[in-house]
């Protein structure tokens, strides 16, 4: 049973299924990060999501998945230069992967067969123009943290090891999942995530005895489960790609870029990545709505996923800074 | 039945259904230690054919990949199949020592759902000893037989099944009743509830029927929720002591047929009967079912390794250093055609000194802060709240410092680990918040159990740091009697262990007024001595600070 489980059949969580909608429609806004405790479909949500992503148009043979053949690294040896249509890559780090699986490194098996000095992509290569996985994020080794910081920054792998000298494009989406009893994940790396949502175990009896019932007929009558949630799932990824289509078209009114502004003032966020993130986020959101204009509602939509891990922390809050976000844009925006 | 029979008689039942389907259940814990006893158990098992893995497996073993020995023999790339390749059955060994990247890499196995079964044999000694909780999350069965094995105990496994589990029906009702029971429990994770219907088709397969019935919810609740159940039901979250047994609820259930749950709550006093006794004596907290030490906060991945792996470099194989084979190949490979030209009639590889690379590894332990709490009456009068503020402040410079945490309190004749290593400050900051004080100051074996901790640690690679918080009027001996003089010598006694074993140790005097004997007793640790008179938590965590980088 490998098919995922379908993602419009996941019960609730809507804070998770709508952050990861929003990049979706706009990759640029740079990924989610779901934090929560065990057992609340993190990692089915992940999966799921590979269902609901439009194919991209990539390069047959290329293994950075270029959308041009002009924009194939040098490197790599291309069979077919036709363009083809393939799903949106969604490759897994997996934790204790290697430095040499994550970058790349000299193909051994080329170079002990035939003599050649070839490289062997790693998994940042699959990763380009797609998302990138990691669960349990907060539990991944400190150099592997290092490297994926730097490339998601530049946009780039470099690697330079074993006589090797190469780079390519990586630009990716990370998706990260973790649960906080664990480890807290370092603040470079938070940064990194567009959005961050915390999910809980449902507290409402029905709703889990309905993701008991989802899941259970997803398992025992696979295939009417999935002629009807591939159909729900079909219509999400339609309007994923109509709000797509409409982003460049939303318009901004000057008043929410100062709501915006003061928003992030108000919470004395380091940086202006959380003034960017808030606003793409808010017109992705506006965009998937069908709407034509931003308004404030969408601001509040997506204020505690766009701003909460972005605070200057305090390491003893335990209310967790969701609900610090969720006050400060009502006084703020009344 | 004994209760010690009882958990044998349930461990068959488990061994009984995973052997009907062992990939559909995914799998059990036996956490049991080496013994005749346990190897009976795996006998029973033995048709599945298990494949034994190691904590320490590599991926090439896991999921395949190139035999690179076979290979250079060969010179033709000759792949390995990896365990992970074919649905098969693990028998991980040792497994409360897998690190938590195995057990990511497991778990996601068993999320697969391709037929793989993993029996994880726990051979922890101590309570908190145990599985990573990812992989202990996705296993239905745990295994823990009490006492001997009865001399009758045996297995009649169910042979080949006439039905398969998943064509058994379960009514939405089922469902639901397990769910509830679940929630009742105060299991929060949704994958418990929908184990046992696993469980609970294949029990009704065994026993060829093609939709559940009554029994099969029974056993499937016994077998799969006591060991996850955070409360008792009824129970409010924030009550810690569990309500006296409703003689009426039950005698209900008994005579009014019609009662709006009556199954439901036939099968809590089941479930509630096989609940571990912990549970009861209120030592989980309420609503934080999750084991707090043990891997979590990355610490024993820290020590697992030692520092952490550089680039190899070209160098000289001298005896001490270790050769980095992979890299060594790695270099020699691009140039084996053109050296071949020039030795055609050398068999093997050409591997040429300037070839050898050699690995190098930067080490690094992380440090742990002990704090040892002292919570007894005294203590309460004077200063502890002020204590725990100073105790705050230092969290949060050790959180910066990227330091772990682990706090002990002593009060009355005990000493409580009430928080294992770790790097999660709000939990360290609940427990703290938390702290009851009152009764005597067995100072001593607030130590005793601080030094355990510290040997513990240091082992997995940790540099343990105590910091002693107390007000000196020590009145509790180790052996728990109330004698003064005896307990200041039982802990000036533990104070040189504490030197022998050369930990850093810092004493922090919160008396109202400073004591001289706190002051020889930090003498005797070799230690710092911080008298506290009427500072602010500010002025402390300066101290500390000085003292740690010092």
């Amino acid at each position: 049973m490998n098919t995922p489980f379908p993602f419009s059949a996941i019960v609730g969580q809507e804070a998770m299924k709508q952050a990861m909608v929003l990049t979706a429609v706009d990759p640029g806004i740079g990924g989610v990060l779901v934090f929560g405790d065990r057992g609340t479909g993190k990692s089915t949500a992940v999966r799921a999501l590979a269902a609901l992503l439009p194919p991209i148009r990539a390069v047959e043979s290329c293994p950075v998945n270029s959308a041009k053949s002009a924009e194939c690294p040098a490197w790599a040896e291309l069979g077919s230069k036709k363009l083809v249509s393939r799903p949106t890559p969604v490759i897994d780090l997996p934790l204790g992967a290697t430095e040499d699986r994550v970058v790349g490194a000299l193909d051994i098996e080329r170079a002990l067969t035939r003599g050649e000095k070839a490289f062997e992509p790693g998994l940042l290569a699959r990763a380009n123009r797609g998302y990138l996985y990691i669960d349990e994020v907060n539990l991944l080794e400190d150099h592997i943290v290092d490297l994926l910081l730097d490339v998601a920054q530049s946009g780039e792998n470099v690697v330079e090891r074993e006589g090797l000298s190469i780079r390519h494009a990586a630009r990716f989406v990370l998706v990260g999942s973790g649960n906080p009893e664990e480890g807290e994940l370092r603040p470079q790396l938070l940064d990194r995530f567009g959005l961050s949502v915390e999910v809980r175990s449902p507290n409402d009896v029905a709703e889990r005895v309905e993701v008991i019932k989802r899941r259970d007929s997803f398992e025992t009558d696979h295939a009417a489960f999935m002629a009807h949630y591939g159909a729900e799932d079909a219509k999400i990824r339609d309007t994923i790609l109509k709000a797509r289509k409409r982003l460049p078209k939303i318009a901004t009114p000057e008043p929410i870029l100062e709501d915006c502004a003061a928003l992030c003032i108000a919470l004395g966020s380091d940086g202006l990545r959380g003034e960017l993130t808030l606003l793409r986020t808010a017109r992705a959101l506006a965009a998937y709505q069908g709407k034509r204009k931003l308004s404030r509602d969408h601001l509040r939509a997506v204020a505690p996923s766009a701003l909460s891990h972005r605070l200057r922390r305090d390491p003893l809050d335990e209310a967790g800074s969701g609900t610090r976000v969720l006050r400060t844009v009502d006084e703020v925006l009344g | 039945m004994t209760p010690d029979a009882d958990s044998w008689a349930r461990a068959a039942l488990c061994l009984r259904l995973l052997l009907s389907a062992p990939g559909y259940l995914a799998g059990a814990t036996i956490r049991m230690r080496a013994s005749p006893d346990r190897d009976r158990l795996l006998n029973i098992l033995q048709p599945l054919n298990m494949r034994r893995i190691h904590p320490s497996i590599s991926d090439e073993q896991l999921f395949g990949g190139v035999d690179l020995s076979a290979t250079l023999n060969s010179i033709q790339v000759i792949e390995n199949k990896g365990i992970l390749s074919d649905p098969s059955t693990m028998v991980v060994g040792m497994a409360e020592r897998c690190g938590s990247d195995l057990a990511a890499k497991l778990a996601h196995q068993v999320d697969r759902d391709v037929g793989h079964c993993l029996i994880a044999l726990d051979e922890g000694a101590e309570p908190d000893e145990t599985l990573p909780p990812a992989l202990a999350e996705r296993l239905p069965f745990h295994i823990a037989p009490e006492g001997r094995m009865p001399k009758d105990w045996r297995v009649v496994p169910a042979g080949t099944l006439s039905v398969t589990p998943a064509a058994v029906t379960a009514s939405a009702a089922d469902a639901e009743t397990l769910t509830l029971l679940a929630a009742q429990f105060g299991i929060d994770s949704l994958r418990a509830p929908l184990m046992a219907l696993r469980v609970a088709r294949v029990h009704a397969a065994t026993h060829k029927r093609t939709c559940l019935e009554q029994t099969d919810l029974e056993v499937a609740a016994l077998l799969v929720f006591p060991h996850r159940a955070t409360r008792l039901p009824q129970a409010e979250p924030e009550n810690q002591v569990p309500p006296p047994p409703n003689p009426e609820t039950s005698q209900e259930a008994e005579s009014d047929a019609s009662s709006p749950m009556p199954e439901g709550d036939m099968l809590v006093e089941a479930v509630r009967a096989l609940l571990p006794p912990d549970l009861l004596a209120g030592l989980v907290p309420a609503g934080t079912g999750r084991r707090m030490g043990g891997d979590g906060a990355g610490q024993k991945r820290k020590g697992n390794r030692r520092g952490r792996p550089l680039p190899s470099r070209p160098g000289r194989l001298d005896g001490r250093s270790r050769i980095d084979l992979i890299a060594t190949l790695r270099a020699a490979a691009p140039w084996q055609p053109i050296r071949r030209k020039a030795q055609p009639d050398t068999p093997g590889l050409l591997i040429r000194p300037s070839d050898i690379r050699l690995k190098r590894y930067v080490e690094q332990s992380d440090r742990l802060l002990i704090f040892a709490v002292d919570a007894s009456g005294s203590a309460a009068v004077s200063r502890l709240n002020e204590a725990k503020g100073a105790v705050e402040l230092l969290l949060a410079q050790a959180y910066a410092a990227r330091d772990h945490v682990a706090l002990i309190s002593f009060r009355g004749t005990t000493a409580d680990l009430l928080l294992p290593p770790t790097r999660s400050l709000v939990q360290t900051k609940r427990r703290l918040a938390s702290l009851p004080g009152g009764g005597g100051t067995p100072l001593a074996t607030g130590l005793q159990q601080a030094l355990a901790l510290a040997t513990q640690t240091r082992s997995k690679g940790l540099t343990p740091t105590l910091i002693v918080l107390t007000d000196g009027r020590a009145n509790i001996a180790l052996d728990g009697s109330r004698n003064r003089t005896q307990a200041m010598e039982d802990a000036e006694q533990m104070a040189r262990v504490f030197r022998a074993h050369s930990i850093q140790t810092l004493v922090i005097d919160m008396s109202a007024r400073p004591q001289a004997g706190l002051k020889a007793l930090a003498g005797q640790f070799d230690g710092q001595y911080l008298p506290l008179p009427r500072a602010d938590a500010q002025a402390l965590t300066g101290a500390v600070s000085a003292t740690l980088q010092g």
